[in-house]
């Protein structure tokens, strides 16, 4: 079964051809040394990877910390290409039809404080993000709803024994959070020290945080990957607004900044730099969603919801939002380039997809009119940031408005807006987004269900989760390509529970001199920065 | 002993102020407060443009057009268009209504109600003023801006909120200038006349001593509108005030000063120079106003 889907995933290498600008890189020689300094626009909530999900964190502590397996930084475009980290040899396969996996793990790697590494160390860290105790947070515990049993035959080999087998399961181990923590740690300063404290077998070493102001990193000359990093150090900067970041790489007070800038941004660093900038493009495994509560009425009206989405010009605003935001694709709900991702003429057939916009809202106004809300008022609640929340937002009180619908919109700083989506639930409609690591579309899916703990739609859709349920465990090609397109349309038209409106699309331009980095189809991969190096 | 009829003279006044032209009365006002004049100009040219929005301008405010997304200065858009396509003279016309009204609702509120706390707090003096003067020195602690941030912070943004955030920090400001000139009021013997007379607290507060201090209190208030337009632009272009798509000038800014200021600066500069202007324009105008009912600038 896994050779079905593992063919499936060879054809995606074919298929996806992400890389705007890293497939021209030349090979050269790496030169060892410098300080690389970037730029970050999110703050650190806490340094724990298991419980934390924004690249405010990923980028400047991922160097510190190795995982298990990861993907290959020298083609991170490739959703199958996984490279081992802490592991020997090659990715193992799975045995016991498809069910086992059986992982050697290095011999001779430290912790920064010296402690050895062994298969203890990684299974206290996969116990944690996979069985986490009462009150222990693991924020992607649901990605590995496969595993039955972890064990350890010896202190270099560790086994993962699977309910069923899953090719959801190697791209989760990838995820970029799940930093290999010390056992020694975990025992005796219990589960919540990694918040506050950094103890990883990363290519750096750390050095210091000044909150609000920087980290940073020094090289760790143990580093398992002999002969690199080749940067002695890192220094990653706070600089919550994106006019700071942009001037610190205009002015080379930084090199790069690994998020995302949006178009026009691009354009004004390219003219005044030329090609002392380099930029990099890729789709982005982030979808941004406008989500209805189900709870307030009349949004438990399939009508209202239908109607809503029937108003959006996903193809009209791809074509003028890329021009300004960091969105650009029109998906369903798969990463828009995966081998299992809707063709143009499947999404047509979609709710809210046709390109001729006229009928679309046509048939809009008459389901509003049938739902008998003609005068719909929409309390739409937005996060306070850009791009590309507040500009999208903007866009569809527009689209809506055409369809009679009036929208107030409601702009909120992060942790309020937070509060609104997961607690409160006090808005109609909400912004929403589903950004990944790893793509690993079966698992990244799982935020149209209801089930699903970061779904706010508050419904319950049992047919939907019973075409998930076969979903996971399907293992031909073009049944699968069938389920997913059940799943889809049951979630985006039929019930609309949740709506598209376009895929993020990542910008990336750096100073020249920053090489080896490549762009991934997420602002969470590949952060580790070993393979990085300043020509200079 | 001759009696006065009161009311008689007033009509008498009125009918001699009626015999000077409006235009000769603003000739000499021009003459002696040209400055004051020319902020006078201003804010009732803001005030014409946001009563004639409709008519003065072709576009809608909040419709997008895509199309003419970031377009220059041109016959058609006489200050260009933003990323979204919207004509920017459109916006600003439109954005002097949510100035005027955040700034005149705000200035209202904040100068009557510091106004009816300074004068009852000089009158009744004691504990109560005691109190109440502690109470006003714990907002005064805290800058103009900070105090309205924590306020919009707290109950969340949008225009009802952006105005009570406003709204606060004036109170205090006003009621400390106002009892200042009220205590010295509180001492004329009128006042001890009225209570002789048996008026009642509020009507002595409200009828005696309130008219008394109209001339701090207007050159207040004038300030005060001023200063709100600059709240109000400064809330909004921090993402607390007016939210998108209505068209605030503080908004506008801070949609187009991070990412356009360098390809098409038009969509910053407008907005600036319009909150500048209706800063300016009130301030000049209470500045005037200072100077016209102050007895000691008078005669300069």
């Amino acid at each position: 079964m896994l050779n079905k889907i593992g063919k499936l995933a060879l054809a995606s290498v074919v298929g996806l051809g992400l890389t705007a600008g890293a497939g021209a890189a030349k090979a050269e020689t790496p030169k060892s040394g410098g300080i690389l300094n970037f730029v970050v626009g999110s703050k650190i909530p806490s340094y724990d990877g298991h419980q934390e999900t924004t690249f405010g964190m990923i980028h400047p502590i991922r160097p510190f910390y190795s995982l298990l397996i990861r993907v290959n930084p020298n083609n991170p475009s490739d959703p199958t290409d996984f490279e081992c980290d802490l592991c020997e040899g090659d990715v193992p396969t799975a045995t016991e039809n498809g069910t086992k996996f059986t992982f050697k793990i290095r011999k001779g790697v430290t912790f920064h404080d010296g402690t050895p590494l062994t298969s203890a160390d990684i299974k206290a860290t996969m116990d944690k993000i996979v069985f986490p105790g009462e009150g222990v947070p693991s924020a992607r515990k649901a990605f590995f709803r496969s595993v039955d049993t972890i064990t350890t035959p010896d202190a270099h080999t560790i086994v993962f024994k699977l309910k069923f087998p899953t090719a959801a399961f190697i791209p989760a181990l990838a995820t970029p959070f799940n930093f290999v923590y010390s056992k020694k740690d975990l025992d005796a300063h219990g589960m919540s020290w990694h918040k506050a404290n950094v103890n990883g077998t990363g290519p750096f070493k750390f050095v210091q945080h000044q909150p609000g102001a920087f980290v940073e990193g020094i090289k760790n000359q143990n580093y398992h990957f002999k002969g690199k990093p080749y940067l002695d150090g890192f220094k990653a900067i706070a600089a919550p607004k994106m006019a700071v970041r942009l001037s610190a790489i205009r002015g080379d007070r930084a090199a790069i900044e690994f998020r995302g800038f949006p178009p026009k941004a691009r354009d004004d660093l390219v003219k005044s730099l030329g090609d002392e900038i380099t930029v990099q493009e890729s789709d982005w495994n982030c979808v941004l969603l406008a989500t209805p509560n189900q709870k307030r009425k009349p949004f438990d009206n399939a009508k209202v919801r239908n109607a809503l989405t029937l108003g959006i010009d996903r193809w009209g605003g791809s074509k003028y939002l890329s021009k300004i935001a960091i969105v650009k694709t029109v998906g369903g709900v798969m990463f828009p380039n995966h081998p299992l991702a809707a063709t143009k003429d499947e999404l047509m057939k979609l709710k809210g997809y046709n390109t001729d916009i006229e009928a679309s809202r046509a048939e809009a106004k008459k389901l509003l009119a049938d739902a008998g809300h003609s005068n719909l008022k929409v309390d739409f609640s937005n996060r306070g940031v850009d791009q590309p929340y507040k500009v999208v937002g903007t866009w569809l009180v527009d689209q809506w408005r055409k369809v009679g619908i009036e929208t107030a919109q409601r702009v909120q700083p992060s942790g309020p807006f937070y509060d609104s989506l997961r607690k409160k639930a006090d808005f109609d409609v909400s912004i929403d987004f589903n950004c990944q690591s790893v793509i690993n579309p079966i698992a990244d899916m799982t935020k149209f269900l209801g089930s699903a703990g970061n779904n706010y739609g508050r419904f319950e859709d049992p047919e939907l989760e019973a075409i998930y349920s076969k979903i996971e465990k399907e293992g031909d090609a073009t049944k699968l390509r069938q389920l997913v397109r059940q799943y889809e349309t049951r979630s985006l038209s039929d019930e609309t529970s949740g709506m598209v409106t376009l895929w993020w699309y990542k910008i990336n331009p750096h100073r020249s001199y920053v090489k080896g980095w490549k762009i991934a189809p997420s602002h969470y991969l590949a952060q580790h920065l070993d393979h990085i190096w300043l020509d200079k | 002993m001759a009696i006065v009829n009161e009311a008689s003279l007033e009509a008498q006044l009125e009918e001699l102020e009626e015999k000077t032209p409006w235009f000769l009365a603003a000739k000499t006002m021009a003459r002696k407060q040209p400055v004051g004049v020319a902020g006078l100009i201003i804010v009732l040219l803001m005030v014409f443009a946001s009563i004639f929005a409709p008519i003065l301008t072709p576009f809608h405010p909040e419709f997008n057009s895509f199309e003419n997304m970031l377009t220059p200065p041109n016959a058609t858009y006489l200050m260009g268009t933003d990323q979204f396509g919207r004509d920017i003279f459109t916006r600003i016309i439109y954005g002097a209504q949510t100035a005027l009204f955040v700034g005149f609702s705000a200035a209202t509120i904040g100068a009557f109600a510091g106004l009816v706390l300074g004068v009852a707090s000089a009158y009744f003096g004691g504990t109560f003023d005691l109190v109440l003067q502690r109470v006003m020195d714990v907002f005064m602690a805290f800058p103009l801006i900070i105090l309205a941030l924590a306020v919009v912070a707290t109950l969340g943004a949008g225009t009802e909120n952006v105005i009570i955030a406003i709204t606060i920090p004036f109170i205090p400001q006003c009621a400390r200038v106002v009892r200042s000139n009220a205590l010295a009021i509180r001492e004329i013997p009128y006042v001890d006349a009225a209570r002789a007379l048996g008026f009642g607290h509020m009507r002595i507060i409200l009828r005696h001593m309130a008219p008394n201090v109209m001339a701090p209190f207007l050159i207040l208030f004038s300030a005060f509108v001023g200063q709100a337009i600059l709240l109000e632009a400064s809330l909004s272009y921090l993402g607390m005030g007016v939210q998108e798509p209505t068209p605030a000038w503080g908004l506008m800014l801070q949609g187009g000063a991070e990412e356009y200021a360098e390809s098409a600066p038009w969509v910053a500069i407008w907005p600036g120079i319009a909150i500048s202007l209706a800063v300016f324009g009130f301030n000049l105008f209470g500045d005037a106003v200072r100077d016209t009912l102050d007895p000691r600038l008078r005669s300069r």
